[in-house]
């Protein structure tokens, strides 16, 4: 009996072993997986957007992390790898979780760099805001998108939507709850709100609605881009705002507005005309040495500039 | 005294580990959780308020829980009155009724509900519940589909595997001289299921249930991607509600200062209604030794 449960016990391990070591191999070194054509493949679309663009002009060992904005994370990410496979004697590790996250952990000393979508004055006390170093490397934009089922309508003014977002003060219910008071079809209108925490409503709020509140009550709240995305592609009548990246990779399922008649595009928030966006922040606490400012002075060099930024959707520092 | 021996060392070691860890737990929760109250003075009486303005953006902060607490306990008690019947029916066709050969599915196909990532669940949810919802049913009122029935089916699923197995053992357990001397008094089957067998399992059916409840309470990605997250108080099945463990993973990412605080309250707020649970599971588990 017991020799027979110690015989499997065995077998378990040593086919965890097998598993462990296979998964290995391949995440640690993509060249020894490339004989496996789906990795291989993986791998192709990974450096995709690295390919193309040039690495740093020297090179900086050492190791840092970076987290914080998962609207900033696939231009930090790709920029990171493209300095890494210049450069292979140094790691960037680029991690998520929130603006609020970035910038908590690059005040602990957690991270060197902390990404975030809004100034660190907006979510930190004043004294631990003016410990961090502002380094202003991009430009996102965000594209107001509706329910395909909504026909008709493919510009809104800036008071349409106050009107169709924010409660008036004393009411339960913004003043346009249905989309044939702005030529749509009669049809509710259902909002999808993010987070109150997330930089995407907060410069919603500030460039669209003037710092209004939105109606919150009677509208639904999805916490990615990506859970936003389908909540408007299958809620007949809803509304939202995507980062311009997640539009372009999903512009068959939902319908972009314009607001005040400008088109959401990169160019036009280039050059100042559309308004729905913001600057992409990195943090330091003091100013950057060794490999975080080697790295960031990397972000605003031609190749990131003028190649990787437009190619993934957002807009250059001019 | 003697040196204590290996079995004894090793075993006692993991025991301390283990308690250190809960202990160390519940120390920081609480710790954190008070900070709201404490750090920030906000009054612990505005935890009851029904509204929760936290954006330190917006004119007037109020860190009112209500429609959190309120969410969670609906959805939640929707889901055990949904699931009990099913689960405690299968659990009693599974140790009174069901041939050896279907017992044999049954028990796996349980297990394999356990294994389901909640994620997944809520996947499906999103992709199938909420759209079948909104086109069947939306003459109800459910204009989205995203709303609190949603949230509770998808619970009702996911805790009917705990509730099925803790019953199943209460049944199992009741002595089959019980069903013997039941039958030979000249009981049909189903009369000595429902007086012998259901009244001596009772507590055990009880404690499952209870147990489903706490699995309900504390499980956030499903009904997150399903509930609509709206922070209101809840009226009606047909609409989105929200509940304080949605809300935490909705925020964790973003929010600082006050804000973070008052998420951390939530949490312990959750510990409490778990540990208002584990003791009702204690209590109903006394009942049970004494009888």
């Amino acid at each position: 009996m017991i020799t027979t449960s110690a015989k499997r016990i065995g077998a378990l391990a040593i086919a965890a072993t097998v598993l462990v070591a296979a998964c290995g191999g391949s995440s640690s070194s993509p060249a020894a997986a490339a004989t496996s054509a789906a990795s291989a493949a993986a791998a192709a679309a990974n450096g995709a957007a690295a390919s193309g663009v040039a690495g740093p002009a020297a090179c900086v060992d050492g190791s840092i992390t970076t987290s914080g904005s998962t609207a900033l994370q696939p231009l930090i990410d790709a920029a990171g790898k493209a300095y890494t496979a210049a450069c292979p004697k140094s790691t960037i590790s680029v991690q998520g979780g929130g603006s609020g996250t970035g910038l908590t952990q690059v005040l602990q000393g957690a991270v060197q760099i902390g990404d975030s979508d809004v100034t660190a004055e907006s979510k930190l006390q004043a004294s631990d805001a003016s410990q961090l170093v502002d380094h202003v490397v991009t430009k996102q934009g965000w594209v107001v998108v509706a329910n395909t089922g909504v026909t008709g309508v493919t510009s809104l003014t800036s008071q349409q939507l106050q009107d169709m977002w924010a409660c008036p003060s004393g009411q339960s219910a913004p003043k346009i709850t249905n989309w044939k008071d702005v030529g749509g079809p009669d049809l509710p209108i259902v909002l999808i709100l993010r987070p109150a925490s997330s930089g995407t409503r907060a410069t919603f709020k500030q460039v669209v609605l003037n710092g209004q509140t939105e109606c919150s009550g009677q509208a639904l709240t999805e916490d990615s881009n990506g859970a936003v995305t389908t909540a408007v592609s299958q809620t007949p009548g809803s509304i939202s705002v995507i980062g311009f990246a997640y539009y372009q990779a999903n512009k068959d399922k939902v319908a972009a507005i314009s607001l005040d008649g400008v088109a959401g595009s990169v160019a036009n928030m280039a050059s100042g005309t559309y308004k729905l966006a913001a600057q992409g922040h990195m943090y330091t606490k003091g100013q950057p040495t060794g490999l975080t400012k080697s790295f960031l002075d990397y972000l605003m060099s031609d190749p990131i500039q003028k190649t990787l930024i437009p190619s993934l959707f957002y807009a250059p520092i001019q | 005294m003697a040196r204590l021996d290996a079995p004894r060392r090793i075993t006692l070691g993991a025991a301390l580990v283990v308690i250190a860890a809960v202990v160390l737990l519940l120390g920081f929760i609480v710790w954190r959780g008070v900070q709201l109250f404490v750090v920030s003075g906000v009054p612990v009486t505005q935890i009851l308020s029904p509204t929760w303005q936290p954006d330190p953006l917006s004119e007037g902060t109020t860190y009112g829980l209500l429609p959190f607490i309120a969410g969670t306990l609906a959805v939640m008690v929707v889901a055990a009155v949904v699931s009990t019947p099913l689960s405690v029916g299968l659990a009693l066709f599974m140790a009174e009724v069901a041939p050896t050969w279907a017992r044999r599915i049954a028990q796996p196909a349980m297990e394999v509900f356990v294994g389901i990532p909640s994620v997944v669940y809520g996947w499906l949810g999103l992709t199938i519940l909420v759209p079948f919802l909104r086109v069947h049913f939306g003459w109800l009122g459910f204009a989205t589909g995203f709303s609190w029935l949603a949230g509770s089916l998808v619970l009702a699923l996911m805790i009917l595997p705990t509730i099925t197995s803790i019953s199943y053992d209460a049944f199992v357990a009741v002595p089959a001289d019980m069903r013997s001397a039941s039958l030979a008094l000249g009981t049909t089957r189903w009369q000595a299921i429902r007086h012998v067998v259901l009244p001596a399992a009772a507590t055990g059916v009880a404690t499952a249930i209870v147990f489903g409840l706490t699995r309900a309470a504390g499980e956030a990605l499903a009904v997150q991607m399903v509930i609509g997250n709206a922070p209101v108080i809840p009226t009606s099945l047909a609409r989105p509600v929200t509940t304080l463990t949605s809300q935490i993973t909705l925020d964790m990412s973003d929010a600082t200062g006050t804000w973070n605080e008052a998420l951390w309250t939530m949490g312990l707020v959750l510990l409490l209604i778990s540990l208002a649970f584990v003791l009702l599971i204690r209590w109903l588990g006394r009942g049970r030794s004494q009888a």
